[in-house]
């Protein structure tokens, strides 16, 4: 697609960077950036993840052994809150810090010192929700979508750190989003067209509109929790004249355009991976960019499918029903053209490949009970139980986690300068493969038999599954240990990597050598 | 300590997962009891393996490639990337199957929205964490409370077959007749559903929804809470008796002779003075029921939630603001009124257990006609 004329082997030389500790608090650098991202997101990855173990822990046998219920739902709730907010939205930033200039051939973010504040109020925004915890009283504990009025007149005093938390949580995306938006709109290198972008630009490009489209939303729904709470306003209340399904409404306005904002970056990820290692180019390019944006869109006019039992008129259950469907076609579309690009191309199975064929299957596992949760009347049974949270880890965890999973393996060589031990990265895979699977599968069955999500104990009926589910889950926490020890061997040392180590990758981050040097594209290149 | 005695129960616990599973499929949703579950249960299947069938076409596409087509079989790529009519059918493919189901879908909804011409209609109110039913065609209201000891619960006791879906009085519907709910909540979301009907509505503070069952077999159905509603929501289940119209006539009779029963008792009780062992003794029990679950058996609370009982300035010196507070609840917190969920008896003894339990030891003996009096007073 692309093809560099200047050569960057000069850029090394002035990498004059303060050092230490200082380094990383005032870099404006994209890479430091990047890293400090995706480091900040693992360790959230792995404090979720422990807090997922608890969970586990408990449901491990009917009855209540560990902790106690307020404990239990504290613990759902930052669990959902940590990895939504803390783990997959900061990776992605990272990523797309790290490679959106080296794919478009800019010399950095458009907004540098910005792009540091982005991140470095992230850390503590996730110190005051995880501090709330130890208030008198616990942390937050009605779940990462705080329904009002259990967050409102029934929660506790944490609620007011969580609320500005949140806060932060959003202007720190809405700082990250206008950044991407500024730099692909602005800082293309010369002859890069909008339909020569690297599908993974253009994804972000979409996800970062739906960010400054929807945080904004996020951030007036908290403000009226808050103001509910403390400052006797009545949104929610209907003893005030407010509703509480209003808050509903408000939120899923935000909470499902963010479920796209979690699930599209990936899709551009997998594009990446899947033509390299097929030898074979993506098929239907302009397809995909017009898929992305159709989701985008229709992202915004299927809010009410999460509030099906709220006790809508039908008509406006009905309106959500068959947008919600309609989301399956462009989705469909993507698949359809991953599987394309793989149909008679020459494959190879390095880690990226294999996490992104996981990808492929798992995602449209979730796609498809996606598409039975959209059906109404069916959606009463489903609502709430198990089968929602095997739905929704199957995109979020098999779905999203494995597409960053795969874009570290895939990028990681061009980072650190050093190939990772490729036999421990497919350890990784098959023990992630099969732990995600024996975690999730499960669920769908306890849901369907009537199991409802959020409980710390259960019906004796749902006692095997549930132990079962508890194994795969901590088999799943263990093997991304494995991932950890990978990463750090890579950082520290291993074969070196050539400036492309993938044979059939393309695009302008592998023109540069690896590790790519702390300035790239000074001077911009030229595409042909 | 604590660890070595759970998990000396969960052999037992195991074992008797095995005979549960008579009730309904430990894989699949229940197909119901009533024409609209099965309904439901028809579109579910029909989706499912709408589904199943594209998975399979697309995996199957899909590991061919990756069998066939691998560098190591000496392939060499070919160089199609584009086909607008291949990508026209594949668009067009999944319209047509989306269509083929949105069809039976919505003749089903409108038809669970249908709540006309309905035989009895149920108010149900949730609140945290007991079911209330109120019958707006006889004289009938109770509330429903979680049945499964704490000690079951604990680990202490061996579980039995309905852990966690027993309650002390079931909701009891007649079979054959349309039966409307109407659902309200007294103070967070919760969500009525019983899988046996297909129903699960929000029961919203403030507002009424709608839902209606008709069902065709007398039985027990169970359910639960299905929307966070706080600490005990995984512990307020939903029990449904479904009796032939006639067993629901006597029932009727029954529920409302109890109901007048526990009035006339209400009535002689004001002329009674209960001493103080027996007023602990039930106060105990009334205690541990309702109250302990977020005052904690031992008095202690969980605050700021949930305050400590044992020697709290209400509990200890100010008996009038305990009678008050007991009766009519303290708007904006968890702490109902259990002035309609307890008898005039046991919310007189439960004030004096709690005046004396845990070394509080007031020496108080409250007296029925106390608490009447502040209950009729506000009456005025």
């Amino acid at each position: 697609m692309s093809t560099v004329t200047t050569a960057d082997q000069h850029d090394a030389h002035h990498d004059h960077k303060p050092t230490g500790i200082k380094r990383w608090l005032f870099t404006t650098n994209h890479k430091d950036i990047g890293s400090l991202y995706l480091m900040f997101a693992l360790a959230m990855f792995f404090l979720g993840g422990a807090m997922a173990m608890v969970i586990r822990l408990e449901l491990f046998q009917p009855g209540l052994q560990f902790v106690d219920p307020q404990f239990f739902n504290q613990m759902t709730t930052m669990h959902g809150l940590i990895m939504v907010f803390g783990a997959v939205m900061p990776a992605f930033t990272g990523l797309a810090n790290w490679m959106i200039p080296m794919m478009i051939g800019a010399p950095d973010m458009a907004l540098p010192r910005m792009n540091n504040w982005s991140f470095w109020i992230l850390p503590f925004a996730f110190l005051i929700l995880i501090i709330s915890m130890f208030l008198p009283g616990g942390g937050p504990d009605f779940g990462w979508t705080f329904y009002a009025p259990l967050s409102t007149t029934y929660s506790n005093d944490s609620t007011a750190l969580f609320v500005f938390s949140v806060h932060i949580m959003g202007i720190s995306s809405i700082m990250g989003a206008i950044n991407v938006i500024v730099t692909i709109v602005n800082m293309r290198a010369p002859g890069m067209t909008w339909m020569k972008l690297p599908l993974f630009v253009w994804t972000w490009l979409i996800t970062a509109f739906l960010l400054i489209m929807v945080m904004p939303v996020l951030a007036g729904v908290v403000t009226m929790v808050l103001t509910d709470k403390y400052f006797a306003t009545s949104f929610f209340d209907a003893a005030g004249g407010g509703d509480p399904v209003l808050f509903q409404h408000i939120f899923w306005f935000f909470g499902h355009p963010e479920v796209y904002i979690m699930i599209l970056p990936a899709f551009g990820i997998v594009s990446a991976i899947v033509p390299t290692f097929a030898r074979k180019k993506l098929f239907g390019y302009a397809s995909m960019v017009y898929a992305t944006a159709s989701i985008a869109i229709l992202s915004f006019l299927v809010w009410a499918h999460h509030m099906f039992t709220t006790g809508m008129p039908v008509f406006a259950t009905l309106f959500f029903m068959y947008t919600t469907m309609l989301i399956a076609v462009p989705t469909g579309v993507k698949v359809f053209n991953w599987v394309a690009t793989m149909w008679r191309g020459a494959m190879t199975f390095e880690v990226p490949m294999m996490f992104a064929l996981a990808f492929i299957v798992l995602f449209t596992i979730g796609g498809l009970s996606g598409v039975m949760l959209a059906i109404t009347p069916a959606d009463f049974q489903y609502h709430d139980t198990y089968f929602v949270v095997a739905h929704f880890h199957y995109v979020l965890v098999s779905g999203a986690v494995f597409s960053i999973v795969a874009a570290v393996y895939y990028w990681l060589p061009k980072w650190t300068g050093h190939m990772y031990d490729e036999k421990l990265g497919q350890l990784h895979f098959w023990c992630s493969l099969i732990s995600v699977n024996l975690l999730f599968f499960p669920m769908h069955f306890v849901g369907l038999a009537g199991m409802p999500r959020r409980i710390p104990d259960y019906a004796l009926q749902f006692a095997d599954f549930n132990a079962f589910v508890s194994v795969g889950g901590f088999l799943f926490g263990l093997s991304q240990l494995i991932f950890l020890w990978v990463v750090i061997k890579c950082a520290r040392g291993g074969e070196k990597a050539p400036a492309k180590p993938w044979e059939g990758a393309e695009g302008l981050e592998w023109e540069v050598p690896s590790p790519a040097p702390y300035h790239t594209f000074d001077t911009p290149p030229e595409i042909k | 300590m604590a660890k070595t005695r759970s998990w000396r129960w969960s052999l037992p616990a195991l074992l008797l997962a095995g005979q549960a599973h008579a009730t309904g499929s430990q894989f699949n949703m229940t197909p119901g009891v009533t024409d609209i579950s099965q309904r439901v249960y028809d579109l579910h299947m029909t989706i499912f393996w709408i589904c199943c069938a594209i998975g399979l076409v697309v995996f199957t596409a899909m590991f061919v490639s990756i069998i066939l087509h691998r560098k190591s079989r000496g392939v060499e790529p070919a160089t199609f990337h584009e086909s607008t009519k291949v990508e026209i059918i594949w668009t067009a493919i999944p319209v047509l199957i989306l269509i083929v189901m949105a069809i039976p879908a919505t003749k089903v909804l409108i038809a669970m929205e249908d709540t006309s011409d309905s035989d009895v209609t149920v108010l149900i109110t949730g609140s945290q964490w007991r079911w209330h039913y109120e019958y707006l065609d006889y004289n009938i209201d109770y509330f429903s409370i979680l049945a499964t000891p704490r000690g079951q619960i604990e680990g202490r006791l061996p579980k039995g077959d309905n852990y966690l879906l027993e309650v002390d009085r079931p909701l009891v519907i007649p079979t054959g007749k349309k039966i409307r709910f109407l659902m309200t909540s007294d103070d967070v979301i919760h969500s009525w559903w019983v899988p046996a009907f297909a129903i699960k509505k929000d029961t919203n503070p403030g507002f009424i929804n709608e839902a209606w069952t008709m069902v065709n077999e007398p039985g027990i159905y169970r359910g639960q809470c299905a929307e966070l509603c706080g600490m005990d929501h995984g512990f307020m289940p939903i029990v449904v008796i479904a009796k032939e119209p006639e067993d629901f006539a006597i029932w009727v009779e029954q529920e409302e002779a109890r109901i007048a029963a526990i009035r006339e008792e209400e009535q002689r009780l004001l002329a009674l003075r209960m001493d103080i062992d027996e007023q602990m003794a039930l106060g105990e029990r009334v205690y541990l029921a309702h109250c302990a679950a977020c005052h904690q058996p031992s008095g202690e609370g969980l605050p700021p939630m949930f305050p400590a009982l044992k020697a709290n300035r209400v509990t200890t010196e100010d008996r009038a603001e305990h009678i008050k507070v007991m009766v009519d609840g303290r708007p904006g917190t968890s702490m109902a009124s259990f002035a309609r969920q307890l008898s005039l008896r046991e919310l007189t003894s439960v004030i004096t257990y709690t005046r004396n339990a845990w070394g509080n030891d007031t020496g108080d003996v409250v007296q029925a006609v106390e608490v009447y009096e502040y209950m009729q007073g506000k009456g005025e």
